[in-house]
């Protein structure tokens, strides 16, 4: 058995305006095992971003409890953003030490292992060129890098993607499953994309529209890289199941089911 | 850089392209020759009265009149004057945009006070900054500080506080600091802003002296440019003023060439 090492227990989290408050998260937990890669989809605006956020530890619930059963997320936590914000005024390697700059931890030990990195995911030649020289694709995994040369122990991908055409998207998504499997790091990735999810994680929460709830809790026993994921003959039933749960918004239910999806009728 | 064999079609655009420069050159060099040529000839043949006019010969003579004597020092005492209220207006507009952009409290108290000083024609503080530092070099340079230096802050401070949410955000998971998101995001991704300001900031340094010099001064080209006024010598207010126009241009020059060397190194 695989030991937990995220736990969020009865996260809620409330913004507030001169105007109104907004509930964008109510009564959320989840347990992330070491090792996992773990998907949670809901629609835009349910309050996706803020629950990385907060797991992130750069905003605090508004109630409950968030524990790493080894570390700290203020240390342990890498964070992947929507957009690579690579700064054009930095080569690709200084882009990917920035952390380590940041942290005073550029000894020459980490330093080798950003330049490691670089050569295994195929940026090595590319180090000392300035982002807008690079593809998308190219752009994204120096992100990934930048966050992986901080050794983190939970990698957090808000939406990573979705910026990149689609294309793009299906080859980037697929580098970034394989060297996060390849790391052995443990990810949360966060999408509104249910095929996205479904070709990379382990397992998927389903959340609700605002106030996000978790709806429910898929294992996705499917097997090989993203693409072969996608080849898969239960994928569309996965699909069609998880489609049908983000659709109906009515009933905001806060309970916790866990299961595996059923296994898809005779497909018409 | 490598040698490429360049096609001729690419040859062809070079070549229009050196072309189109080399005519725009020509022009501007002969409207400059034009207008002299005109303006002398006028002068000469008495259609205007170069009494009032002066003209580009006249306007010689006194150069070389007053190279030989008191023309270096008055424009020395000017250059002085603007490079250190440039260097002045710099350091402390882009000091207190820091220190602003530091503490969002302070900023807000401040922000309607930056406001009304930058509406205030600083001229009106003519008589205040005499009394106050008296009435000197240090007059002028105080002048002409006041009227760049609150621009260069409000300038400064909205492109430190124009950084999207998103990269703030990314400093703050990298576990960033303050003032490590200056040093590493806010100053360089404003590397361009901080250099046109410095460029704008030339010229208003040479409003500011000569602002400065005409309330009050014993030397300087603003000096001679009132005095030449005043005892009706349009020569002398003209080679004043053309003096003060190659050094402002010079050091335009030498200020966007740093700023080109900047921007460079920075990217
Ligand atoms: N800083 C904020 N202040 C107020 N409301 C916010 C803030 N950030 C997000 N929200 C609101 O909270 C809700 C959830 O936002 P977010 O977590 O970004 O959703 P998602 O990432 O799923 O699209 C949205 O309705 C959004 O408008
Ligand atoms: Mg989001």
């Amino acid at each position: 058995m695989k030991k937990p090492l995220l736990k969020l227990d009865n996260l809620s989290h409330v913004y507030y305006s001169v105007r109104e408050e907004t509930v964008a998260l109510k009564h959320i937990s989840l347990e992330v095992k070491e090792g996992e890669f773990f998907g949670l989809v809901g629609p835009s605006g349910s309050g996706k971003t803020t629950l990385l956020s907060i797991m992130a530890g750069v905003l605090t619930p508004t109630e409950g409890q968030i524990q790493l059963s080894e570390g700290d997320i203020h240390t342990d936590v890498g964070y992947m953003l929507q957009h690579d914000h690579l700064f054009e005024w930095r080569s690709i390697y200084d882009n990917v030490i920035l952390g380590l700059e940041i942290n005073r931890k550029k000894t020459p030990e980490n330093l080798q292992y950003a330049e490691e990195l670089l050569k295994k995911y195929g940026l090595h030649e590319f180090m000392k060129h300035h982002p807008q020289e690079l593809s998308g694709g190219m752009r994204q995994r120096a992100a990934l890098i930048r966050t992986l040369v901080l050794r983190p122990k939970i990698i957090l991908l808000d939406e990573p993607f979705s910026a990149l055409d689609y294309q793009t998207r299906l080859s980037v998504a697929e580098d970034v499953r394989a060297i996060i499997k390849n790391e052995g790091l443990t990810a949360i990735l966060v999408t509104h994309d249910i095929s996205e999810a479904l070709s990379l994680c382990d397992r998927i929460a389903v959340l609700t529209a605002r106030p996000a709830t978790v709806k429910a809790t898929h294992e996705v026993p499917l097997e090989g890289d993203s693409f072969e994921r996608r080849e898969d003959a239960r994928f569309a039933a996965y699909f069609k199941a998880i489609w049908k749960e983000l659709e109906i918004h009515e009933e905001k239910s806060t309970i916790n089911r866990t299961s595996t999806i059923s296994e898809p009728p005779n497909s018409e | 850089m490598k040698k490429k064999v360049l096609s001729i079609e690419h040859q062809r655009f070079l070549n229009r392209r050196t072309r189109s420069k080399v005519i725009v050159l020509a022009c501007q060099l002969g409207l400059l020759v034009l207008f002299l040529g005109l303006w002398e000839l006028l002068a000469a043949y008495e259609v205007i009265d170069s009494f009032i006019t002066s003209s580009p010969s006249r306007i010689w003579a006194t150069f070389i009149d007053l190279a030989k004597g008191d023309l270096w020092r008055h424009a020395l005492t000017t250059l002085a004057e603007t490079v250190v209220a440039f260097l002045l207006s710099f350091l402390i507009g882009t000091t207190v945009a820091v220190l602003l952009w530091l503490s969002d409290g302070v900023r807000r108290v401040l922000e309607p006070y930056l406001v009304v000083l930058n509406a205030l024609p600083k001229i009106a503080l003519g008589p205040i900054i005499i009394i106050w530092v008296g009435a000197g070099p240090q007059a002028i340079v105080t002048m002409a500080l006041l009227i760049s230096v609150i621009i260069t802050t409000i300038n400064t401070l909205t492109g430190f506080i124009s950084i999207s949410k998103e990269k703030l955000l990314l400093m703050k998971t990298l576990h960033a600091n303050k003032w490590q998101t200056l040093w590493k995001l806010v100053i360089p991704a404003n590397a361009s802003t901080i250099t046109a300001c410095l460029k704008v900031n030339v010229g208003m340094s040479w409003v500011g002296t000569i602002m400065g010099e005409y309330l009050v001064s014993r030397a300087g080209l603003g000096y001679l440019i009132v005095y030449g006024g005043q005892v009706f010598n349009l020569s002398l207010v003209m080679c004043a003023t053309v003096v003060l126009c190659l050094l402002a241009a010079a050091m335009y020059l030498a200020v966007s060439l740093l700023s080109k060397l900047v921007e460079r190194r920075l990217s």
